[in-house]
């Protein structure tokens, strides 16, 4: 069974980095290793050398590349956070993130429906689904979008703010929402998150509450995170302090902030990134539950 | 103490005072969300089950259980006497905490008796054991009922299905984890 998964896998990988070629994306490998990540409350990075980590996810040196003039990168790498591991989680992880400058959060929400599609017809052209649980998700019907505070008042019956403040928020999303999202048999984006939850993404233009910000769903499994970028360093800095001081407050550790990546964010034109997690891609193409199936090794075997 | 990082199927907790088994466990985490660990939990002294979820940061004290073998010595009322042959140490259970384990207690028989801390909450028997029979119908050569079993009552008050030979007063061997007839003892 899982030789069959590791087949796949491959072929899903070849198939996502050939779709980004032929469309003029240029590959790009950057660091594992650097002195810090973005920031962020819920996230722990794995600390190696004195001082160093390893990368949550390439987007600061992606952005930096971005800085310098590249308009449409790829990259498809491996990915450390500290203590998660779970039926969709490994602290070890493969992911898939793209960028485009000159772009907002809608192209991206396009080139999702794009790769999807492409995958399927070329990776599973039999069966033509993704599957998840008990959910057959086709990428060839009408893709949803739906604001979260919509989701919230429609599937929860409650606000997304009034989850934030109380503290409810995760387990409304888990234990409501996605449950909510399995029962549609096409992806699902939910877009525009409150600022507090997108602590790099730009806000909505005359609203400084929302941010440009979307997740792609597929049988309720979360596959991928997009934004419109923030370029504003002055913004980004406090954004990132305010981070630490959440951090401290939590009682975790105030974690360093990546300074030649603020340094150079002012030249970063408009722009568009996004993370999509490759062993999830995998566990929906293979119509599997756990992502335990859809890697050579688990931490538990090692 | 185990921190919310140790929490995984198989683990053993004290909460509320009781323990508990951790008999299904996930890890949920929204993107760019807090972490929550999802738990099934099964009490180890009543067997009722507990959803509960915790977030970081969250501690347990883990429940330290010992098993020790012991020997059955009498009963009385509801209480159940058994006692460690090695250090003589005695322990009562209820009847309500035995449940159908009950039903093979003979005296002198051997069983692991699960302890947490002084307190014993449950025991583990022997997969078969041997009982005689104190009461059954006489099998009427020719029944043409169709029956091909009837009730027997064994030395313990227990009352089971056995085939229509087995006697009053002859030995019969059952099977503790279905509560049914499996042979009858030879001799």
């Amino acid at each position: 069974m899982r030789t069959d998964a590791l087949r796949l896998r491959a072929n899903v990988i070849k198939v996502t980095r050939d779709f980004f070629w032929e469309r003029g994306f240029l590959e790009v490998e950057t660091p594992l290793l650097i002195p810090a990540n973005a920031p962020e409350e819920y996230i722990n990075p794995v600390a190696t050398l004195p001082s160093w980590q390893l990368q949550t996810s390439p987007e600061i040196c992606m952005k930096r590349l971005l800085c310098s003039g590249h308009k449409k990168i790829f990259q498809i790498t491996h990915c450390w956070r500290s203590l998660e591991r779970g039926s969709r989680h490994l602290s070890e992880f493969t992911m898939l993130e793209w960028y485009r400058a000159d772009c907002d959060y809608q192209a991206l929400m396009v080139d999702c429906e794009e790769l999807l599609q492409h995958i399927t017809k070329t990776c599973l052209p039999d069966k033509g689904y993704f599957a998840y649980n008990s959910a057959k998700i086709d990428p060839f019907s009408p893709w949803q979008r739906i604001s979260l505070q919509e989701a919230f008042l429609r599937f929860g019956q409650a606000d997304v703010w009034d989850c934030l403040r109380k503290g409810l928020y995760e387990e409304i999303l888990t234990s409501v929402i996605e449950p909510a999202l399995a029962g549609f048999d096409s992806p699902v984006f939910l877009i525009d998150y409150p600022t507090e939850l997108a602590a790099l993404a730009r806000t909505k233009p005359g609203d400084n509450k929302l941010a440009e910000r979307f997740e792609l769903y597929l049988g309720g499994l979360e596959l991928a995170n997009g934004f419109s970028e923030l370029n504003d360093p002055v913004e980004q800095r406090n954004r990132f302090e305010g981070t630490n001081r959440a951090r401290i407050c939590a009682g975790q550790a105030e974690l360093p902030l990546p300074e030649p990546f603020l340094n150079t964010l002012a030249t970063m034109p408009a722009s568009a990134g996004i993370a999509m997690g490759i062993d999830r891609l995998v566990m929906l193409a293979a119509g599997v539950n756990t992502i335990d199936e859809v890697v050579a090794f688990t931490p538990e075997e090692l | 103490m185990y921190t919310v990082a140790d929490l995984k199927k198989g683990l053993k907790i004290i909460l509320d005072g009781d323990p508990y088994l951790v008999v299904a466990f996930d890890f949920v985490k929204p993107g760019k969300g807090q972490a929550l660990y999802r738990t099934k939990m099964r009490n180890m002294i009543n067997g009722s089950l507990l959803d509960r979820t915790y977030r970081s940061g969250e501690s347990f004290e883990p429940a330290s259980l010992e098993e020790r073998t012991m020997e059955y010595l009498y009963k009385e009322g509801d209480h159940y006497t058994f006692m460690d042959q090695q250090t003589y140490e005695q322990v009562v259970m209820e009847e309500e905490t035995l449940g159908d384990a009950k039903n093979y207690l003979l005296e002198n028989l051997k069983v692991e008796v699960m302890l947490f801390g002084e307190k014993a909450i449950g025991i583990s028997l022997p997969n078969f054991v041997n009982l005689r029979v104190t009461a059954t119908e006489q099998w009427a050569k020719g029944d043409t009922s169709g029956n091909d079993t009837k009730p027997a009552t064994v030395e313990t008050g227990y009352v089971l299905r056995v085939p229509p030979f087995i006697e009053e007063g002859e030995l019969i061997v059952i099977d503790t984890r279905t509560g049914e007839y499996s042979t009858r003892v030879k001799g």
